[in-house]
């Protein structure tokens, strides 16, 4: 009973890592760049995929392809803002406009992306053995890869936040996620802070996607459905606080897990009921003003 | 002049639609089968991206919920499709898709926009899961099997509920209720301070839109034969709506109606043959329009006539 116990705990604050990352690149773009990204589970299934690809095929460690992923996802992320995001901020008439074509836009990004994954690796499920030893945690028995990925998680979750909150340019991330104009007054360059954040959460995404090839199969319609996570973590810690996702992500990792040891086949349906409930108490989710 | 051109006006908006409609109502007495066939599905991406327009073009609250109104259509048609005349059947698919509305506005319409996106881009999933939990553990089915309904009746009640679609869609945008909602679009807080009940338009133009999604899935289930729940509920049919109207432009009526035309006519032929690439388009066209087309076929037509008829009138030196 204690070992059940035990087991289910650990387990999902396993996925609660991997969680709190993607939550926390899904409130970097919605918070500071303002773009509801729908197209976020996109860039987990790249991390996963580019992953698995630099593990089978030139058999490089994937924990060291995290120097390879993240730069790269980063990179594109970058690049997207820069360019599309950018393009329809400039052009529309208010922030309600630019909130709804980003949307959108993100959703033509998903179908791309999508796509051309679907047409490079094809649409088969996928998965590799790596670190799959078995580590004993006081009679709960766990694979060495979840706790490798745990420990990366908080890792990058703890890095992140310290940048956020101590460094120049963190600041300059929390002043452009108050008031982006002003911020902009104040001789931050607006359009650079976004681009950085975009990338930044894709980047996250896209380490989330490394941990989850690990652990996890994946295939390239995967997306959609840590997408439907990401924005319920987010609500849940409160739209726009970065913290408060990371919380969220945890909390719903946990969730998610006692639920799938009991029934698989309600998790989605018990996240969106905490979501239903949120909606109705406390819209402004654990953190928010 | 101008009176000449008034009317001649109205007689070219009233009577261009009804010989159109006279020729579609005849369609099946002269052309092959084929072609009802092809037009019905056409008609049902009409009736989508319409009733999604109703809502979404006027407002500005963005749903991703049709494929969750559609596949209460579909559900309905299967099951009660064997007990039930089909009218009977497609009017439940509409009302409980109303119902859904109904529950899911009150819950998130009184919320910042963004909430209801939110909770629309997931509901079709959650439905999804729902009811393949409650098929597997409760019923012990996967799947149903859904009556079949000869082609041309098919035809018919599309093009009937296509044709009621329309034409609500049009007395909407002519109506005080019509310019309610694109006030909430405009301002939503000052359509709140002029008096407007918002969040009550709100919900009820969401359960108009989704009473058509509903009723046009009753009749589309009766074709596919059978469904489970991902075919029914698949997230697809609430993209499609979305990039049809924003392709198309909703400033006018025919705008949604062009812009699902011409897609449901390439998916026809495309995703049979090249499905990734036929998606793989979909998307670039999707971030095309949004970037450059941005109100959309019309946008597009309204620019270039202008520029037209501008260089008449300098010409006529007014």
């Amino acid at each position: 009973m204690v070992v059940t116990i035990l087991d289910v705990a650990i387990g999902g604050i396993m996925l609660g890592g991997i969680y709190a990352l993607i939550a926390m690149g899904f409130s970097l773009q919605y918070g500071v760049a303002r773009v509801l990204n729908i197209a976020h589970g996109e860039f987990i299934m790249l991390g996963a995929f580019i992953t698995w690809t630099l593990y089978t095929v030139l058999g490089i460690n994937p924990l060291l392809s995290l120097v390879i992923v993240g730069p790269a996802i980063f990179i594109i992320g970058f690049i997207l803002q820069r360019t599309l995001f950018t393009r329809l901020r400039t052009s529309s008439p208010s922030p309600g406009a630019y909130e709804a074509s980003s949307l959108l836009a993100a959703f033509g990004l998903l179908f791309v992306i999508q796509n051309v994954a679907i047409l490079i690796w094809g649409a088969d499920i996928r998965a590799y053995a790596y670190l799959s030893v078995p580590v004993n945690l006081g009679g709960a028995i766990f694979a060495a890869n979840r706790l490798v990925a745990l420990l990366f998680a908080v890792v990058i979750g703890v890095v992140f936040y310290l940048f956020l909150a101590r460094t120049r340019m963190g600041k300059a991330i929390r002043a452009a996620a108050q008031d982006a104009a002003t911020a902009g007054l104040m001789g931050i360059n607006i359009n650079q802070v976004l681009a950085l954040c975009f990338g930044l959460g894709a980047l996250l995404a896209g380490v989330a996607g490394l941990l989850i090839s690990m652990t996890f199969s994946f295939q390239p319609t995967m997306g959609l459905e840590y997408t439907i996570i990401a924005i319920i973590m987010v609500v849940l810690g409160g739209l726009g606080s970065i913290p408060g996702s990371f919380i969220g992500g945890f909390l719903l990792g946990l969730i998610g897990h006692i639920v799938t040891y009991f029934e698989p086949g309600l998790t989605l349906p018990s996240y969106y009921f905490i979501f239903t409930l949120l909606l109705l108490v406390r819209p402004t989710g654990i953190l928010g003003k | 002049m101008n009176i000449k051109r008034v009317i001649s006006r109205g007689l070219f908006s009233l009577g261009l639609p009804l010989l159109i409609l006279i020729l579609l109502a005849t369609l099946p007495f002269y052309a092959p089968g084929y072609t009802a066939i092809l037009l019905s599905s056409i008609f049902m991406y009409v009736v989508l991206t319409v009733s999604w327009v109703i809502f979404s073009g006027s407002t500005g609250y963005i749903s991703l919920a049709p494929a969750a109104f559609f596949g209460v259509g579909i559900y309905s048609s299967a099951l009660f499709g064997n007990e039930l005349p089909l009218g009977i059947v497609i009017g439940i698919g509409g009302i409980a898709s109303a119902c859904l509305a109904l529950l899911v506005g009150a819950l998130t319409l009184r919320l910042k926009g963004i909430y209801f996106a939110i909770f629309t881009f997931g509901l079709v999933m959650l439905i999804a899961h729902l009811l393949l939990f409650w098929e597997i553990n409760i019923t012990g089915t996967r799947g149903r099997f859904v009556v079949l309904v000869d082609y041309n009746t098919i035809y018919y009640v599309m093009l009937a509920i296509m044709v009621v679609t329309l034409l609500t869609s049009f007395l909407i945008r002519r109506s005080k209720f019509g310019s309610a909602l694109q006030s909430i679009g405009e301002n939503e807080e000052a359509a709140v301070h002029i008096g407007i009940n918002v969040t009550m338009f709100k919900v009820i133009a969401f359960a108009i839109s989704a009473v058509f999604t509903g009723a046009v899935g009753a009749i589309m289930a009766t074709r596919w034969t059978y469904i489970d729940p991902f075919i029914a509920f698949n997230p697809l049919y609430s993209f499609m709506p979305v990039l049809m109207a924003i392709f198309g432009g909703m400033g006018r009526l025919y705008g949604p109606v062009i812009g699902a035309a011409i897609f449901s006519y390439l998916e026809e032929f495309l995703i049979t043959k090249f499905p990734y690439y036929y998606m793989l388009i979909f998307g670039i066209i999707l971030l095309v329009a949004i970037l450059y087309l941005p109100d959309g076929l019309v946008g597009l037509v309204q620019k270039l006539r202008r520029r037209i008829t501008g260089g008449k009138y300098a010409n006529t030196g007014r």
